[in-house]
């Protein structure tokens, strides 16, 4: 191997293009990677981030455009090709197999047939060298999140890249597994390997990374470096206008209790689950409760026992506004003025293949009189779309499209909206703003501190702390199944709140 | 030979075809594939095989057919399920009743005409040795095949990369088609091994178990083969326990039912189905197992 020239790049890409469809995923998309350079691929949900790093791994094919790599022009027909140049990637959306152990997961990963004992062997030595501990024979869905993502940059490491690409790696980890993949990722580029950082997380990017190139809608519009640019600055590349601040009203005087829960503990429903051991939790009038935890605790569950969808073992253990609605399903909560929204926008919250006003009464059957003696007043139902679109600025084509035609940050506006425009006394939401825009997050958020302040409860289960700490007024973590008591967050630091998020505490 | 050598000759002839049939599938199941059409793939490959057999008087050559006659209709199956998609349920059971109509169709010219069945091979010296020889060391070679095939493909399976990337297909095709894996070929060739297999063990029945064609020969033994995988949580050696428990239960229950065991007939015919599934139950409670590919019956596109 030759050693390159310090100004020539490792990587160059120029005028990608991508298209789905009628959807322009990436427009003349240029990248230049140093080597050993940290890079940062900056933009909103939708940017065409996803689509041009799969295009660098082979995994996609660009209709224009050309790759080259330390100055030669090279075609990636498919990811083998791309690994064999030294170019690795570890997935935001983990590609690991759960019944399979770590050692296989390595090997499936590695274009050499390497006999599994051999791989096991390797990777012990590595996870070593790099302080990642791993254990070869344990099956993956054994392991925390945070231990997942351990086998895919390992895995990425026994293959010596030259160009690492991790693609939002921190949305599933706590800030303290974060900080240890920060020192990993030092270790590594203190190699000289080039690392191509996919964020939105603006304070990590200016924390980790020397070039940031910024993509809005398909296209690139800032290059730029991250240690020059406040947090605010790059938001404002990535999103195209100002962020509009959550405006918080003064927190209520303390309000009446509306939602306790005392001792409830329930199964999980599959040996590879999570279930819930003895939650305690009062929610009052006018107040948003945050619920903070890393994926795969136990939020699932919880979502499940409040919304009824799991009835509580006993019906004194859950008590909505002075009943016990343990035992009760979830149309007779709603008639007693709760509602829910859940994390899965399409599937569980909205019904695919129905319109949206199909979906407004899935959910508002039992409660919002759209049912007159067993029939349907259709009027109405389109009436409460209408009044949800106006007040959500829900952005769909006809009056009332399918739920599957709605882009996801306005399908989950059409959901919360749902729900909010019921004033309800209890809303309990799961992950309220994953995998939406900004520009929707905050208007989505803004309505649930709305909502509380004019006196409903709020509870928000959400992995996205800086989500929790901006609009909550305590915060309870979620570990295994357990709940810490919640706490008032003008006392709490982000760490504090990570390392109970890690079970430390 | 003694009758309980001849028992325990007659089970495993009886256990043989389902053992095949269930080897193939549990390969294509491994794959994340459920074909359904076990039923029609096998009563093809008993068809063509004897018609083949017949035709040319080779009985080679209607192995070999009949082979090619599973494979031709696991490749039917592939195109419409992996090609474009479509259901796997739906598509397996038309496939099963599909196998059965056209089987009438081929086998129609044959129907009665007897020939001389594949013959035993003695294995020298070892087929000597009293009791064990003639019952495990002097079977035709559709025996031999069957245990060959439970070994080489439960060592493949958890011994090669190859077949460590076919389950990796099964478990998550999303991820194995990121790390660069060939999800729908792989795919595509465990649904042709299965439809071999499928149309082997039929040509089994057509070539040696009854040396003759009858519409409808199989009798839903390609529907037992299917329910010995999932009982068998997708492990060959399992399965071998399986379709042989379910085989010899078979037997055992007509010799019961000829001795005049004073319990009701329909009782004892039910005895294999009942035993079987107890059985294998019970293994899977003590020895774990039985979830199952995860992505056993989800057509995969990739995104391109």
């Amino acid at each position: 191997m030759t050693t390159p020239l310090l100004d020539a790049p490792l990587l160059d890409a120029t005028g990608l293009v991508k298209r789905f469809g009628a959807l322009l995923a990436n427009d003349h998309v240029d990248l230049r990677v140093m080597p050993g350079e940290a890079h940062a691929l900056l933009g909103e949900n939708g940017a065409g981030k996803s689509t041009l790093v799969k295009m660098l791994y082979g995994l996609l094919q660009p209709e224009a455009g050309h790759i080259a790599w330390e100055g030669r022009p090279i075609h990636l027909p498919e990811p083998r090709a791309a690994r064999a140049l030294g170019i690795g990637m570890v997935f935001q959306h983990f590609s690991l197999f759960d019944n399979l152990t770590v050692a296989e997961n390595v090997a499936l990963a590695l274009d050499a047939a390497e006999p599994v004992p051999r791989i096991a062997a390797r990777l012990a030595e590595v996870s070593r060298a790099y302080g990642l501990p791993l254990e070869p024979a344990r099956e993956v869905w054994r392991l925390s999140v945070g231990e997942r993502q351990r086998i895919e940059i390992v895995r990425c490491l026994m293959q010596d890249p030259r160009l690492l690409i991790l693609d939002e790696p921190t949305s599933v980890l706590t800030p303290q597994e974060a900080e240890g993949l920060f020192a990993t990722l030092d270790r590594i580029r203190a190699e000289g390997r080039a690392v191509l950082y996919i964020s939105h997380k603006l304070e990590e990017v200016r924390r980790l990374c020397e070039t940031a190139t910024i993509l809005r809608h398909g296209r690139v519009v800032a290059r730029t470096d991250p240690r020059t640019e406040t947090a605010a600055s790059l938001a404002r590349m990535m999103v195209g206008s100002e962020v509009a601040a959550l405006r918080h009203a003064a927190a209520p005087p303390e309000g009446p209790v509306r939602l306790s829960v005392r001792g409830l503990s329930v199964a999980p429903d599959d040996p590879h689950g999570v279930g819930l051991k003895d939650i305690s939790l009062d929610l009052r009038r006018g107040e948003v409760l945050g619920i903070a935890g890393v994926a795969g605790n136990g939020q699932e569950a919880l979502f499940a026992a409040l919304s009824g969808e799991v009835l509580a073992p006993r019906a004194e253990q859950i008590i909505l506004d002075g009943a016990a609605v343990g035992r009760a399903d979830i149309n007779a909560r709603r008639r007693k003025g709760a509602a829910f929204v859940p994390e899965e926008r399409l599937g569980h919250a909205a019904a695919p293949r129905l319109t949206l006003s199909d979906n407004a009464l899935v959910s508002g059957h039992a409660a919002s009189g759209m049912v007159r003696h067993g029939l349907l007043d259709r009027g109405r139902m389109l009436g409460w779309v209408d009044a949800v679109t106006r007040a959500f600025d829900v952005r769909k084509g006809p009056r009332d499209p399918e739920a599957r035609a709605l882009s996801g940050g306005n399908l989950q506006k059409f959901v919360v909206g749902r729900e909010v425009l019921r004033k309800p006394g209890l809303l309990v939401v799961s992950q309220p703003t994953w995998g939406v825009d900004a520009g929707a997050a905050g208007l989505i958020r803004q309505a649930l501190l709305d909502l509380a302040r004019a006196g409903s409860a709020v509870l928000v289960i959400s992995q996205d702390l800086d989500e929790l700490l901006e609009m909550a007024d305590r915060i309870a973590v979620l570990f295994h199944g357990t709940l810490s008591p919640a706490e008032p967050v003008a006392g709490l630091t982000r760490e504090a709140i990570g390392l109970r998020m890690g079970g430390a505490a | 030979m003694t009758l309980f050598e001849a028992i325990l000759l007659t089970v495993i002839t009886a256990s043989t075809p389902l053992l095949i049939a269930a080897i193939g599938e549990l390969v294509v199941e491994r794959s994340g594939v459920l074909n359904l059409g076990v039923e029609g793939m096998m009563i093809m490959g008993a068809a063509v095989g004897i018609a083949a057999a017949i035709t040319t008087g080779s009985s080679a050559f209607g192995v070999l057919a009949a082979v090619l006659a599973g494979m031709a209709m696991a490749a039917l199956f592939a195109l419409l399920t992996l090609g474009l998609a479509t259901n796997q349920v739906a598509v397996g059971l038309a496939l099963a009743i599909f196998g059965l109509g056209l089987s009438g169709v081929v086998g129609a010219p044959f129907v009665g005409v007897q020939r001389e069945g594949i013959g035993a091979i003695a294995i020298p010296y070892l087929s000597d040795i009293p009791f064990i020889g003639p019952v495990l060391f002097a079977q035709d070679p559709f025996v031999y095949a069957a245990f060959a095939l439970v070994a080489g493909v439960s060592w493949f399976l958890f011994r090669t990369r190859a077949g460590l990337v076919l389950r990796a297909c099964g478990e998550n095709h999303a991820s194995a088609h990121a790390l660069g894996h060939h999800v729908l070929r792989v795919r595509f060739l465990a649904v042709l091994f299965g439809g071999a297999c499928a149309g082997l063990a039929g040509a089994y029945l057509s070539l040696v178990y009854t040396p003759f064609w009858t519409s409808g020969m199989t009798a839903g033994r390609g529907w037992i083969a299917l329910a010995i995988v999932v009982f068998a949580s997708w492990l060959p050696w399992r399965a071998a326990v399986g379709a042989y428990l379910f085989g010899g239960v078979t037997i055992l229950q007509l010799h019961a039912q000829s001795a005049g065991v004073p319990l009701p007939t329909q009782l004892l015919a039910a005895m294999p189905y009942l035993i079987t599934i107890l059985v294998l139950v019970l293994v899977m409670r003590l020895r774990g197992g039985g979830a199952g590919p995860a992505a056993l019956g989800q057509p995969f596109v990739p995104d391109r």
